[in-house]
């Protein structure tokens, strides 16, 4: 399999992303199948991301900065990190129940199917509900775009949707490689929660409040700095974490294709000891 | 590889290294040969019945036949495919029922989940059509195909899987399980189905199953394995004789007797009341003996059973020095 040639690649890639919208649209329908229970649960979803950001203006309240920065300038990185986790979260969220489908052995099911198993995985379960999340993601960051003095260049205007487009990628990869991680400990599923909805939280807040050790960790280790800290830098004029250089704003999409590359050799190890070691 | 030969096993091994904890990080780690040096091969239209006990090595095999799972050793073909490296390729001529995972969409109507097929398997619309009314009139589901399936039952439920495993006209069609958990209507019908699907359109069926009647109504050829080996391939009848099988006569007298003296190798092997049991070798006829007993013995009625073939095997087994220690159970049915 390694002589793969780029072409057969391609057509993979084509026939994945196939097999993943035929069954996104099923699960889609499914959901609709209980019009009731998907709006409340919308709704509630809604609710509670609101609630989340409304716990940092309280926060606000009382003080003036946290770790230097002003609320607009929090909402600025609170919603860049909302929204791109926002995407991977709605596109390939459900993969945390891989470990489940190991174990009760319903992933054989999958295997039989002449589509790519990654795909048919990341449209588990695929739920309308969670563009909840990207909505109040939206409307936080319109609101830190709209308080904050930004000196607006070409180059700034074009690195929000690459860097936006590039977290996704992050966050994507991330879920990858804690899906791959579930196939050899299948209860892992929240130590990978720890790492998606933890490091979404993570972002949220000015890497100034946190301990240099951990900054260091989400930029070398596990690249969550690259979502938004690293290339908001730039757009805020502030100063970088860890005194990286300026040009560091621009690697977003190079961070975001090695970590997709990595969580696929990831993926590729994981689903090969499945199928070497069984269930 | 010869045209008739169209699953081939050759020497077939599969090695799980089975991890227990046995202390907070300590792991023993044992070897456990689920199958070991397996070799078969099946003709084209054939219906093979692949029985053996739990953990024999039965899912294993199919788990290796399908692409699932990746031999540790040996060589393995179906369709001149090796399943494991071209698992999408081999999936488009293959079907696959497991008994007890459905593949059908709970809560849309049945009728979805085989657009769902079409689609995935690009099966040409006419085709589609054609082999989706053929087959849900002959398994009598023409009625529930708008019916979400989480309101289907069991025995519905089941045949619509078998539809759906189906509809791409695969060349194999492997059941795990079919009739398992299903009313004696249900079973009736899924058995007609196979038959009628071997004979019909010469598809390949291989079928495990726990349910020896299955193996009876549908199979010329059984495949026992145990502990990963093949112990027995052949037709059903050989079976009785390699398991050196009994047919059992029940004779009703009219009171209450000492055993009867039978000729050998018959003989009483229970005594209730009037009604005794007499065992005899399946391979002999029934009629001298029965005359024998007719002539000598107050007989009021007699019935003769055929001999259980999870008896037989089970004998089978132990008269090939197969101790009855079965590998550690897993929990892949």
């Amino acid at each position: 399999m390694a002589e793969d040639t780029w072409a057969t690649e391609d057509s993979r890639l084509r026939e994945g992303l196939r097999a993943y919208r035929l069954i996104a649209v099923m699960w889609i329908r499914s959901t609709m199948a209980y019009p009731l229970s998907f709006a409340l649960t919308a709704v509630g979803g809604l609710v509670v991301n609101g609630l989340d950001f409304v716990a940092i203006l309280l926060m606000f309240s009382r003080i003036d900065t946290l770790g230097g920065y002003a609320l607009p300038e929090i909402a600025f990185l609170y919603g860049l990190s909302a929204l791109a986790f926002g995407f991977a979260d709605l596109a390939i969220g459900s993969m945390d129940r891989l470990g489940t489908r190991v174990r009760d052995g319903t992933l054989d099911t999958l295997l039989v199917r002449p589509a790519p198993v990654l795909a048919q995985v990341a449209a588990d379960r695929f739920a309308l509900r969670r563009i909840g999340r990207i909505t109040q993601g939206t409307v936080v960051l319109g609101y830190g775009l709209a308080a904050c003095d930004i000196a607006w260049t070409p180059l700034k205007l074009l690195l929000m949707p690459v860097m936006l487009a590039s977290g996704g990628l992050i966050f994507c990869a991330v879920f990858v490689a804690g899906a791959a991680f579930q196939f050899v400990a299948q209860d892992a599923a929240e130590v990978q929660n720890a790492f998606t909805y933890g490091g979404t939280t993570l972002l949220q807040y000015p890497p100034t409040v946190f301990g240099k050790e951990l900054v260091r960790g989400v930029t070398f280790v596990l690249p969550l700095a690259f979502v938004n800290w690293v290339p908001a830098a730039y757009v805020l004029g502030r100063p970088y974490p860890l005194g990286l250089p300026e040009w560091a704003a621009f690697t977003p999409p190079l961070v975001a294709a090695v970590c997709c590359a990595l969580a696929g050799l990831a993926w590729r190890a994981g689903l090969r000891s499945y199928r070497s070691t069984g269930s | 590889m010869t045209e008739s030969a169209f699953i081939e096993m050759d020497r077939v091994e599969k090695v799980f290294d089975v991890r227990k904890k046995t202390g907070f990080l300590k792991r023993e780690v044992r070897r456990v040969r689920a199958v070991d040096s397996l070799s078969f091969t099946v003709a084209r239209g054939e219906m093979v019945g692949y029985i053996g006990p739990n953990g024999a090595g039965k899912s294993t095999t199919i788990k290796m036949l399908t692409g699932i799972l990746t031999p540790s050793g040996g060589r393995l073909r179906v369709a001149g495919i090796d399943p494991s490296r071209e698992r999408t390729r081999l999936a488009h001529r293959i079907g696959v029922v497991f008994g007890q995972r459905t593949t059908l969409w709970w809560d849309l109507p049945l009728i979805d989940s085989y657009r769902l097929m079409h689609r995935m398997y690009r099966i040409p619309d006419a085709r589609y059509r054609e082999n989706l009314d053929r087959l849900v009139e002959l398994l009598g589901l023409g009625e529930l195909l708008d019916v979400p399936v989480r309101q289907l039952s069991l025995g519905q439920r089941m045949r619509g899987d078998i539809v759906a495993a189906l509809l791409h006209d695969p060349e194999v069609l492997y059941l795990d399980e079919p009739t398992i958990g299903l009313d004696v209507v249900s079973k009736a019908k899924v058995r007609d189905f196979l038959r009628e699907l071997n004979t019909e359109r010469g598809t390949t069926v291989l079928l495990t199953t726990h349910d020896l009647q299955d193996i009876e109504q549908l199979c010329s050829r059984v495949m026992v394995i145990d502990h990963g080996r093949m112990m027995y391939d052949g037709p059903l009848a050989g079976l009785h004789e390699a398991g050196e099988s009994e047919r059992t006569l029940v004779v009703d007298l009219e009171r209450e007797l000492p055993p009867i003296e039978a000729p050998a190798p018959a003989r009483v092997v229970r005594v209730e009341g009037p009604r005794q049991w007499l065992a005899f070798p399946a391979s002999q006829s029934a009629a001298p003996l029965v005359a024998r007993i007719a002539q000598e013995y107050p007989l009021v009625d007699l019935s003769v059973r055929e001999p259980d073939i999870e008896a037989v095997i089970a004998k089978m087994l132990h008269s090939l020095g197969d101790t009855p220690k079965p590998p550690p159970e897993r929990t892949t049915a």
